[in-house]
């Protein structure tokens, strides 16, 4: 059992994002970037499942220019046992992201492909779900809980009104949401292990992909802030307001 | 060209969240001079599928099967596709709830349609879209440079479209879902029951955060505000992660984006990731005892306070207002 696994490079949502002057992208100056939560919680996954002895090799690729490279390296030091790196510099829109893991995809052949079910930086989440259409794969997507059985995998997934429970054949696509897991902090032998464990490196073009995104930014804006309102001093003071000023009573 | 919108139904009601992507796709379909159609999915909906000819459209897709009964993406995604291409869709319209956000990349990728996410507008001329991204710290504004073009739609971000007189009609859809169900296949929904409004339909909403500490504090402090003003109660990531309430009360990034007439965030301090799901709610009321936390400064009305002592108070004098 082989798992193919994502990692995307993000800035750290705790931080304060702003716009830059011509509102062509944000300020990157002071920004700390991560693997995106989803990505380290789909990394997790696929580690505890061959910790479990339920997979043999796990696989993490990712999509993006050289300095991605660090968030591949924190994949090998959750225990990812080697890493493919896609090259580029482009901009990437969800669908070229997918057309790029789809190849990935078939070059490894893997049995389980988990991915973070959005990235916090553009809240997208569409990839996961192009990649399992272009691959003619089922899928779990937004999966809080997984149960492996062989040839298929039982997850319960987030949905509006509760969970449901569904069962996909292997090989299938996984997404993962908060609350699969709670991924580790990687110890330092490990993080030093993780400098010595393969990378791979490739581009589009060696993967046969165009970047030819279907979907173009125009700008970048800040939405209205919403101004700060009024302090009231007890709870007579807030009904009052919201009957008489509000009229939301 | 046309456009296509998928119409999502809940015990046998449309939901309000698909309204608004009615309300988005009829104002697409005007400025492109076209019709409009619907596509509808379930089992035994034939009330539904009736009731949607009411919304101006030409056709209402109706895929009526057992096998539709329960939502399966893969299976949506055939019924939602084969409308779109019967109709000749170069819009195709969903909403960014659950279904929709597992649905309609996989009929974008189906259609080879470039796909925006969970947009909040439009600019009807340059026919560019607004979406929030950074949870909701940046609003981007985007092309698609595909003929055919898929969008799902934020469910508060526009005005729920309204019936009119019957008219149009319905089709029904005839559509092989064995390929997508053989490999796919429902097991069980387990629905967090309760009898108050949901989240994303309610004009209230209730929220409460760690400050209540466990559900003892959510049912003695929350709880009897939430059925005097018939509310939907939500909550913060923390109190779903420590297991209090369930995942679908989650308001923010991730959760549930709600935007009432007015929204309650009791004990709660006010994360980036929470203000991202309620702070286009039309009036904000803060309740925290720490007056430095971040939620003050998006609350209309901020009242510092210990909400296990001010709740009680609040639910006596709320009643006393509504009943002069």
């Amino acid at each position: 059992m082989k798992i193919l696994t994502t990692v995307k490079r993000v800035p750290d949502p705790d931080l304060k994002i702003k716009v830059n002057g011509d509102g062509s992208g944000i300020v990157e100056d002071g920004l700390n970037f991560i693997v995106n939560y989803f990505d380290e919680i789909a990394v997790e996954e696929a580690v505890r499942c061959k910790e479990a002895g339920k997979a043999d090799e796990v696989v993490a690729v990712t999509i993006g220019p050289d300095d991605s490279l660090m968030q591949l390296r924190t994949a090998l030091a959750i225990g990812a046992d080697r890493g493919i790196h896609v090259k580029t510099d482009a901009t990437l829109d969800s669908d070229t992201v997918a057309r790029i893991l789809q190849k990935v995809y078939e070059l490894e052949n893997p049995n389980v492909l988990f991915m973070g079910k959005q990235a916090t930086d553009d809240d997208a989440n569409q990839a996961a779900q192009i990649t399992a259409e272009l691959l003619g794969l089922p899928m779990a997507v937004f999966a809080s809980k997984i149960t492996m059985n062989g040839d298929s995998v039982t997850v319960m997934r987030e949905v509006d009104g509760g969970m449901d429970e569904i069962e996909v054949t292997l090989p299938a696509l996984i997404s993962a949401d908060l609350r699969l897991n709670e991924p580790r902090y990687p110890s330092l032998p490990n993080i030093m292990k993780a400098k010595r464990k393969p990378v791979d490196t490739k581009t589009p073009e060696d993967l046969g992909v165009a970047i030819a995104p279907k979907v173009s930014m125009v700008k970048l804006t800040e939405p209205p802030t919403r101004a700060a309102g009024v302090r009231v001093a007890d709870v007579d003071e807030l009904v009052s307001k919201l009957v008489n000023e509000a009229k939301a009573l | 060209m046309s456009v296509l919108i998928f119409a999502e139904h809940k015990n046998g009601k449309v939901v309000k969240a698909s309204l608004g992507a009615l309300a988005f796709g009829k104002e697409v379909a005007a400025k492109l001079g076209t019709g409009y159609n619907l596509v509808v999915a379930g089992s035994g909906i034939g009330d539904v599928a009736e009731s949607l000819k009411a919304y101006g459209a030409e056709k209402v897709y109706v895929a009526d099967a057992p096998e539709l009964g329960n939502i399966v993406a893969e299976a949506y995604t055939e019924v939602v596709a084969a409308a779109a291409k019967e109709s000749g869709a170069t819009m195709v319209v969903g909403v960014a709830n659950s279904t929709g956000k597992a649905v309609m990349p996989r009929v974008a990728a189906r259609l080879d349609a470039g796909m925006a996410s969970d947009i909040i507008g439009w600019d009807a001329d340059a026919m560019t879209f607004d979406r929030p991204i950074y949870a909701g710290n940046v609003i981007s504004t985007l092309k698609i440079d595909t003929d055919v073009k898929v969008v799902t739609v934020r469910g508060t971000a526009f005005e729920p479209a309204e019936a009119g007189a019957a008219g149009g009609e319905t089709a029904a859809l005839s559509v092989d879902l064995g390929a997508a169900l053989a490999k796919t296949k429902f097991v069980a929904m387990h629905a967090s029951n309760s009898a108050r409004p949901e989240l994303t339909e309610a004009s209230v909403v209730i929220s409460g955060g760690r400050g209540l500490k466990d559900i003892g504090g959510f049912e003695q402090y929350i709880y009897p505000l939430a059925d005097l003003l018939n509310a939907a109660v939500g909550t913060t990531r923390a109190v779903v992660d420590a297991g209090i309430l369930p995942n679908d009360l989650q308001v923010g990034q991730t959760g549930q984006i709600v935007a009432p007439d007015l929204y309650f965030a009791v004990g709660i301090s006010g994360a980036i990731q929470h203000l991202a799901g309620m702070k286009d709610s039309k009036v904000i009321v803060a309740i925290n005892k720490d007056d430095e936390a971040p939620i003050f400064n998006v609350a209309d009305y901020g009242l510092v306070a210990d909400a296990t002592k001010v709740m009680p108070e609040l639910v006596e004098k709320v009643s006393a207002a509504k009943s002069n």
